[in-house]
């Protein structure tokens, strides 16, 4: 995992254009986030292995990081990206991580479907 | 220390085993040779500690976590690891009668003389209070002629309030270097125990030491 490049990051999200893409989405500020701030409540989400067809991606901002596809049906956008991972031609893992490195919101892109499990035998 | 023949640890989480028992584990195979079984109803997939630097993402937190659970059972003595194959967050999600008929098996199967698990309800994460709920209801399905002891750990704040003082507390003292070595081996989780630290000091806890010390269970009478 690096800090984000936006000129990697934006070569990376220009081999999607055109494609069916899975996307993993998610936002969390921590399960215990009521229980260590009193009435602040736990907000989060996840989709996993949503089927998306891209139109086109870009990068925007300097660190931290926004980026938003637009999509055949609609938009997706995430910010307060601060790291990326990437397999050449397959997967764009976007992080955002706090000071403390936990993780505030994570967009993973792939043309090949995410795993359900792993393999627990 | 009662005797125990077979302790089976039941969480949701590779981690939780570690931070709730892992003294009253170590201390009862020491004394009575008690066998131990250690089962997880996930991987803790989805969980936001990676370790500072990280030392995982999103689709390789599972593996890591699976091993750093094998390390920390070392540390322990575990005699037996289960991977039930839950996804993390989903418990809540899953049929309540699903989960505990699974769970029924699995502790037919190992058959203990005590579980251990969470306290429904008291215990933050939901999560936690799932998995507490489906072993209540499992356990609830064996009869009771054949049926181990229920401890369960309560970990929210009015816990006290709600159910009393716990029953049962070890004073692990003489296991601390071991069960600090155990919740190490948890690479990816150790942000955690910084953070729950921070916690004790702003709650006033002088003692920050004390929650890894002092290991309480309330006995569960189905």
């Amino acid at each position: 995992m690096k800090n984000i490049q936006a000129d990697a990051v934006q070569t990376a999200l220009n081999t999607f254009k055109g494609q069916q893409i899975y996307v993993h989405f998610e936002l969390t500020n921590g399960a215990y986030a009521a229980y260590r701030h009193g009435k602040f409540q736990a907000s989060g989400g996840f989709v996993r292995n949503a089927r998306v067809n891209v139109l086109h991606g870009k990068i925007s901002g300097d660190d931290p990081f926004r980026v938003g596809l637009k999509t055949e049906d609609g938009w997706i956008f995430a910010e307060g990206l601060t790291a990326f991972e990437e397999k050449a031609n397959e997967s764009l893992y976007l992080y955002g991580l706090d000071e403390q490195g936990k993780l505030s919101v994570a967009l993973q892109l792939s043309t090949v479907p995410f795993e359900e499990g792993v393999d627990t035998t | 220390m009662n005797q125990e023949r077979h302790i089976l640890l039941l969480f949701p989480h590779p981690d939780d085993e570690t931070f709730s028992a892992a003294g009253t584990v170590m201390m009862h195979k020491k004394k009575h040779g008690t066998k131990v079984t250690v089962a997880s109803l996930t991987l803790g997939e989805m969980g936001r500690n990676w370790g500072n630097p990280p030392v995982a993402n999103r689709e390789t937190l599972p593996l890591v976590r699976r091993e750093e659970m094998a390390n920390a059972s070392e540390v322990m003595g575990v005699d037996e690891i289960r991977h039930l194959g839950y996804r993390d967050k989903t418990l809540e999600f899953e049929e309540l009668d699903t989960v505990a008929a699974h769970l029924k098996e699995v502790i037919m199967d190992v058959n203990p003389s005590l579980v251990i698990t969470f306290y429904p309800g008291l215990s933050i994460h939901p999560d936690h209070d799932a998995t507490g709920a489906a072993v209540v209801e499992a356990m609830k399905r064996i009869p009771e002629n054949e049926r181990p002891k229920l401890h369960t750990k309560a970990i929210d704040a009015r816990s006290v309030e709600e159910i009393g003082e716990p029953d049962i507390e070890y004073d692990i003292g003489d296991w601390m270097d071991r069960k600090l070595e155990a919740i190490a081996a948890h690479e990816s989780q150790m942000q955690e125990v910084t953070a729950i630290t921070k916690q004790k000091l702003a709650e006033g806890d002088e003692d920050t030491e004390a929650w890894i010390r002092y290991e309480q269970f309330w006995i569960y009478e189905l």
